[in-house]
C-alpha cells in the first residue's frame, strides 16, 4: 500500500491528481461518475464576481491530439457559487481550490474578499492566464510586473493560500514564475493553454469565432513539461503540472521532473473517470516498483552532466 | 438502483438522467449505402435506457488522433441493440465508417433530452421531418410513436437520391413517407420544407418534430408557428464532452424574458420552436 499522499506546505493533499479548472465544470456534474472523495482535490470552474455570458460559438476546435477552446469563462459569479454549489461540495473530504478570475485586478481581490467569508474552500488558484477574455490573448500573466502586482493584490486580500496560474504564451516563464513568488503567491500551475489559431480553408476563416482560442490537451504536454522543468529549480514555491496529462505515466513525468501535484484537464471530457484511472495507475507504478511514498518519486529526475557529455 | 457488472453506471444526481460507459460495445451490424453507414451494436442497458432524441458520445479511435468522441443521435433500438446512422465527413466518421462487425467501441450514454412522447398523441396525426442525415433520430421517434398508437407522417428529403438511402426502411415498417430531392432523381423535386407545406393543410399535424439543415428546420418553425402547431427540433453541434463539462456546444436559446448561451448537450439536443433563436433572428 503507498501513501500516495503530498505535501504542498500550504495544504496537504491525500494524492496528488486534482482536476484542471475549466474542465471539470463546479465538481457536482462529475458526481455522477467520480467519488469526489478520491481525488487529490478539485479546482472549479473559473468564477468572476458576477455571472459571465462566455464566447459565442463556434467555442471549440480540435487539432491533432488537441483542443481548442474559446469559451470564455462563462460561469455563475461568486453569489450562485456560494449559495448553489458550494453547501454541497462540503460534503465531500477533498481540498477544494476555487479558480478566481477577474477583468481588473480589483475583480480578482474582490473575488477572493467574498469566497474568504465562506467556509469550505482550501485555497485560490489565480487565473491570470486565460487567452480567451481578452483580444490577442492578453492577460496579466504575460509580463513580471502585471503578474507581481494581481498577486500582490489577491494575497493581501485573502486568508487563504493563493496558487497563481500562468501562462505558457511568454518568452521567459522563470522569469514570471519569480515575480509571483516574490509577491507571495504559495504555489504555482504550470501553465494555463496555448494561445492558438485554426482556420477553416473552405469558408477561409478562422474554426473559432474568438479568433483565437487556448490549446490544451497531450499535444502541449512536451511543452508544459519543459517548463516545469525550467521553473522547479528556480523557485521555493511547489509547483504543479497542468498539460495533457491523459494517463499515470503521463503524471508521472510530471512528478519525476518535479512537481508535486498535477491536474488533469482536458481528458475528464473525453473520459469523465480520467482523474481517478490516473490515481489507479500511479498507485499501481508506485506498488510494481516497490515505492513506500510517492514524494519519493518527486523531483527524481536523473539529468546527466551536460559538460561530461561533451 | 442496481450496479450491473458489465457496464458502468452512473446517476446523474440533479436530474436523475442514467447514464452508463461501455468501453466496449460490439457492433453486430454495419450496412453501407456510398458514405452513409448505419452501425448496429449491442450495448444493453444503454439501449434499454433510450429515449428518442437522445444521442450518445462515441469514440472514433482509442488513440489521441482524433481525440474526442464524436456525438450520434440514436438512429434506433432493438431489444440490447441501439443503432447509429451517419455521414462520412470527417476524420471520425471516417475511422467509424472502416469499422464492421465484430470490432468494439467505446461509447457512452444516453445524453441529453429527447423528444416528446406521450400518450396524448394516441390516434393524433404526427409529422417528422428529416433532412438528409437529420433523418438519423427520427426512424426512432417514428417506431415509438407508431407503439403508442400516434400516425407518424414521414418527410425525408436530401439533394439526391443517394442522399435518403432510408427510404426503403421507412417505407418497409408501413410508415407513410413522403420523399423529396432538391433534383427530383426520387420523389418530390424541391426541398422537404415544400412538400410539407403542400400537404401540412390536408395531414393537419397535432404535433411536427424535426431534424436536418438550420435552413430547413427554420422553415418548418415558422410554419409550425403560422398554424400554431406545437413543434420540436433536435439541433447539432461540435461537442467536447457531451455531458455538460467543457460548454463548448451552446447555443442562444431564450428562457423566459432572457437569452443564454445553453448548452445543448444538456439542456438539449432537442429544444421546442418557442426557445429557439434561428440564426438570422440572433441579437
Amino acid at each position: 500500500m503507498t501513501d500516495l499522499s503530498v505535501d504542498l506546505g500550504f495544504i496537504k493533499l491525500k494524492n496528488p491528481v486534482l482536476t484542471a479548472s475549466g474542465t471539470f465544470g463546479y465538481g457536482i456534474e462529475f458526481t455522477p461518475f467520480v467519488d469526489l472523495n478520491k481525488l487529490g482535490g478539485l479546482i472549479v470552474k473559473g468564477l468572476y464576481f458576477h455571472p459571465r455570458e462566455g464566447n459565442p460559438p463556434p467555442r471549440l476546435v480540435e487539432t491533432a491530439s488537441g483542443l481548442i477552446n474559446a469559451i470564455g469563462l462563462q460561469g455563475i459569479g461568486v453569489k450562485r457559487f456560494t449559495e448553489e454549489i458550494l453547501p454541497q461540495l462540503r460534503n465531500y473530504d477533498t481540498a477544494l481550490i476555487v479558480n478566481v478570475c477577474g477583468d481588473e485586478d480589483q475583480e480578482y481581490a474582490a473575488v477572493v474578499d467574498y469566497l474568504d467569508r465562506h467556509e469550505g474552500i482550501s485555497a485560490y488558484e489565480l487565473n491570470i492566464s486565460c487567452p480567451n477574455t481578452k483580444r490577442e490573448g492578453r492577460c496579466p500573466a504575460l509580463s513580471p510586473l502585471t503578474t507581481h502586482a494581481v498577486v500582490k493584490l489577491v494575497k493581501e486580500a485573502s486568508s487563504r493560500p493563493v496558487i497563481t496560474k500562468l501562462s505558457p504564451n511568454v518568452t521567459d516563464i522563470v522569469e514570471i514564475a519569480l515575480s509571483a513568488q516574490e509577491a507571495g503567491s504559495d504555489g504555482l500551475s504550470l501553465t494555463n493553454t496555448f494561445l492558438a489559431l485554426a482556420v477553416d480553408v473552405e469558408k477561409r476563416m478562422p474554426r473559432l469565432s474568438n479568433i483565437f482560442g487556448g490549446l490544451s490537451g497531450p499535444a502541449i504536454r512536451p511543452l508544459t513539461l519543459r517548463m516545469v522543468y525550467q521553473v522547479r529549480s528556480q523557485v521555493k514555491i511547489p509547483v504543479i503540472g497542468v498539460g495533457g496529462i491523459m494517463t499515470g505515466n503521463d503524471a508521472l513525468e510530471y512528478l519525476i521532473t518535479g512537481a508535486k501535484a498535477v491536474e488533469v484537464g482536458t481528458a475528464n471530457f473525453i473520459d469523465p473517470q480520467s482523474s481517478l484511472n490516473v490515481i489507479q495507475d500511479l498507485e499501481t507504478f508506485c506498488n510494481a516498483h516497490r515505492i513506500k511514498r510517492i514524494e519519493e518519486i518527486i523531483g527524481s529526475l536523473k539529468v546527466q552532466d551536460q559538460e561530461k557529455l561533451v | 438502483m442496481i450496479l450491473e457488472e458489465d457496464s458502468d453506471i452512473f446517476v446523474l444526481a440533479i436530474e436523475v438522467i442514467i447514464m452508463h460507459k461501455e468501453p466496449a460495445a460490439l457492433i453486430v451490424q454495419k450496412q453501407t449505402w456510398n458514405d452513409y453507414f448505419l452501425l448496429r451494436m449491442r450495448v444493453k442497458h444503454i439501449a434499454q435506457e433510450s429515449h428518442p432524441g437522445q444521442f450518445i458520445m462515441v469514440r472514433p479511435t482509442k488513440n489521441l488522433d482524433p481525440l474526442l468522441r464524436r456525438p450520434f443521435s440514436i438512429h434506433s433500438v432493438l431489444n440490447d441493440c441501439l443503432e447509429i446512422f451517419f455521414l462520412k465527413s470527417g476524420t471520425g466518421t471516417a475511422l467509424l465508417s472502416q469499422m464492421g462487425q465484430g470490432d468494439s467501441i467505446d461509447i457512452l450514454g444516453p445524453l441529453g433530452k429527447g423528444f416528446y412522447l406521450d400518450r396524448e398523441l394516441q390516434g393524433k396525426r404526427v409529422a417528422l421531418v428529416g433532412g438528409g442525415r437529420g433523418i438519423a433520430p427520427l426512424y426512432f421517434l417514428a417506431q415509438r410513436l407508431l407503439d403508442l398508437g400516434a400516425l407518424p407522417y414521414i418527410f425525408y428529403g436530401g439533394k439526391t437520391n443517394s442522399d435518403i438511402p432510408l427510404k426503403q426502411k421507412f417505407l418497409q415498417n408501413n410508415h407513410q413517407t413522403f420523399i423529396s430531392t432538391d433534383d427530383g432523381s426520387s420523389g418530390f423535386k424541391g426541398f422537404i420544407s415544400d412538400l410539407f407545406q403542400l400537404e401540412l393543410d390536408r395531414i393537419i399535424p397535432s404535433y411536427i418534430y424535426a431534424c436536418g439543415p438550420e435552413d430547413m428546420m427554420k422553415k418548418i418553425a415558422r410554419m409550425a408557428q403560422k398554424n400554431g402547431i406545437p413543434a420540436e427540433f433536435s439541433l447539432e453541434s461540435i461537442m467536447g464532452c457531451g455531458f455538460g463539462a467543457c460548454w463548448g456546444c451552446v447555443r442562444r436559446i431564450k428562457k423566459g424574458t432572457r437569452e443564454e448561451w445553453v448548452k445543448i448537450c444538456e439542456e438539449g439536443p432537442v429544444f421546442s420552436s418557442h426557445q429557439i433563436i434561428w440564426q438570422d433572428e440572433e441579437s
